[in-house]
């Protein structure tokens, strides 16, 4: 798909808003008159959970046409706007997972029920499924950290039912930072300290899932990009396809502004989600982020 | 495509669509993408002396007109830029863009960042969103024009750039003060406004800092009339610049008098790819009303 046709598809699931090229634009009979535009939808906080010591979900009510992988641009006003993956996802509504960080998080933290937040978007890419069911249950999902949150709806969507559930491995520094164990109760568990699961990192639960036999048909991970750029080695080395979610500091979220070039692609746009194909010729992957200013600086 | 193939103060293209500065331009590497998709020439984000963040997000937005921005010059600063673009490595023509408060920052700039492997240099004297910069220190009037192209020109040989404003009452006399002062082409325009847009819900401004450039389908007309006002005014070239979407836009901007044409918010509305689609609709009307080559529309809307 070329990149206009996935500019298009995203606009038209940012609810009326349906973008056109301008000198095509059909004017809307006058009775829902509402020309196209991209501006944030203002949301209530329908409730909030907490998910372990630093991250929170804040669910709301919205009917998102959504595909798992992408992400929304979240807007404080006078604040900031970050972006967010959707971590989950039904038919009216959908909810964010948020690990506590900065000035934009903490604020997020200190919101309650009923405070307003502003959404565009979705934006970027989505994990590619497959199309039988028996497929995905030759997939290991793997998710490090906050980097379980984008993953989260893809579980949901290859689970459609238990013959079809992938391996899934969630992994995190410990106990405390640690998400979506009772949400997906089957899978393998590990932290860095022991403190809940197998101490041990998520390649090495994957490595021992590859040499127990299994033999996946696609990994898809999101998580540190060292972890995921040391998963991407060992699918290369097991020549097995695989799918990463990959996180930069963002601006506009529709491809213009080049906040988020990494090597030849726009993370928010080509983006977030690459082959393993698209990773090796991306020479910042697992290397170089950009800084607001746009300076490259070492992961 | 030799219908496309133009000639710019010296510097020549395989077609007149060049990537506007702010959209896109921050390395070598993705120029390639650019180069990929098409695109004639680019000029990259503009370089300060200093690293800038720029204005905190939201920096742009999307609404029914086109797009409007104040990312407020984020950049790397002089360092670090230099060191990316120490080495051009693509084909095609790259133009650098500095930027500076005082014309002396411009002077430094233009000695300490510019080579011969930029194809020009452009100076945006026109930024509506930027403390200090553009039309927010008064750069936009014919003495300061004058001053800055004037220390830009004492250190550098490319072409020099100037871009202008489309908030000037009477820009063609601004062209002028850049073409006496040694100016190799005029870009017009940049952004219009500042303009804003306010989130009824919350009753706040969308933008951080409130207001932001217009760009897009609303300053096509005005772009056009701008340039039109240029062409009667100097004879160096103009790059004509605001919401140009199609090859038709592109053509119109010709026949106003722009000798090539910048493309940014084109790239939201048609992806990267808007380089090749624009060229090719070009192409295919040149073609269709019996014109050997785009230069031959340069102006016409004039005669």
């Amino acid at each position: 798909m070329n990149d206009a046709n996935k500019l298009l598809r995203a606009s038209e699931q940012i609810g009326t808003s349906k973008k056109q090229i301008p000198s095509g634009i059909d004017v809307p009979s006058e009775k829902q008159f509402s020309l196209p535009s991209e501006l944030p939808n203002v949301l209530p906080i329908q409730s909030i959970e907490q998910e372990c010591s630093d991250i929170k979900t804040f669910y709301f009510r919205y009917k998102m046409n959504f595909k798992p992988g992408q992400f929304v641009m979240v807007w404080i006003p006078r604040l900031d706007e970050k972006p967010f993956t959707i971590s989950y996802h039904n038919e009216d509504s959908f909810g964010i997972s948020v690990q506590e960080k900065g000035r934009f998080t903490k604020a997020l933290f200190a919101m309650k029920p009923g405070d307003k937040v502003g959404f565009r978007g979705p934006y970027g890419n989505s994990f590619k499924l497959f199309d039988s069911v028996s497929d995905s249950a030759k997939t290991i999902v793997i998710g490090g950290g906050c980097g379980a949150a984008p993953i989260a709806p893809l579980i949901d969507a290859l689970s459609v039912n238990k013959k079809s559930a992938p391996k899934v491995i969630i992994g995190a520094r410990s106990k405390a930072n640690l998400i979506y164990a009772k949400r997906f109760p089957d899978s393998t568990f590990v932290t860095d300290d022991g403190s809940f699961g197998k101490k041990a990192f998520t390649t090495d639960a994957l490595n021992e899932l590859l040499q127990s036999g299994f033999k996946p048909d696609m990994v898809y991970t999101c998580g540190p990009e060292i972890m995921m750029k040391k998963v991407v080695d060992i699918c290369i080395e097991n020549d097995i396809p695989c799918q990463a979610s990959l996180e930069r500091y963002m601006k506009c979220g529709f491809g213009v502004c080049g906040q988020c070039v990494c090597g030849k692609k726009r993370v928010c746009i080509d983006g977030p989600v690459f082959e393993k194909e698209e990773l090796v010729k991306i020479s910042d992957f697992g290397k170089f982020t950009r800084q607001k200013t746009g300076e490259k600086t070492p992961i | 495509m030799n219908e496309l193939k133009i000639n710019l103060c010296g510097i020549s293209m395989k077609n007149p669509l060049i990537l506007a500065s702010g959209i896109l331009g921050v390395s070598n590497e993705y120029f390639k993408t650019l180069e990929e998709n098409g695109a004639g020439a680019v000029v990259i984000k503009s370089i300060s002396r200093e690293p800038r963040s720029g204005h905190p997000n939201p920096v742009i937005l999307a609404y029914e007109a086109g797009l409007m921005n104040a990312v407020g010059y984020s950049n790397p600063g002089l360092d670090i830029a230099k060191e990316e673009f120490s080495k051009i490595t693509v084909k095609i023509p790259v133009i650098a863009s500095i930027i500076g408060s005082e014309p002396k920052d411009f002077e430094y700039m233009a000695k300490n960042f510019l080579h011969d492997g930029f194809a020009a240099v452009e100076i945006p004297l026109s930024c509506p969103h930027t403390p200090g910069f553009g039309t927010l220190a008064g750069q936009g009037t014919p003495q300061a024009t004058t001053a800055i192209t004037k220390a830009v020109r004492k250190h550098t040989k490319l072409p020099i750039i100037v871009k202008l404003s489309p908030n000037i009452d009477s820009i063609g006399t601004v062209a002028q003060a850049a073409e006496k002062a040694g100016a190799d082409a005029i870009s017009a325009c940049n952004t219009l406004g500042p303009g804003m847009v306010i989130n009824i819900e919350t009753a706040k401004p969308f933008l951080d800092f409130k207001v932001g450039g217009v760009s897009g389908p609303a300053l096509r007309p005005i772009a056009v009339r701008c340039v039109y006002d240029i062409f009667k005014s100097v004879k160096i070239p103009i790059i004509g610049i605001g919401g140009v979407t199609t090859g038709r836009d592109a053509i119109e901007m010709m026949m106003a008098g722009a000798s090539a044409v910048g493309l940014g918010t084109a790239v939201y509305y048609r992806g990267v790819g808007v380089f090749n689609k624009i060229a090719e609709e070009m192409s295919d009307w040149l073609k269709e009303n019996n014109y050997t080559n785009v230069s031959e529309i340069i102006g016409v809307a004039h005669e």
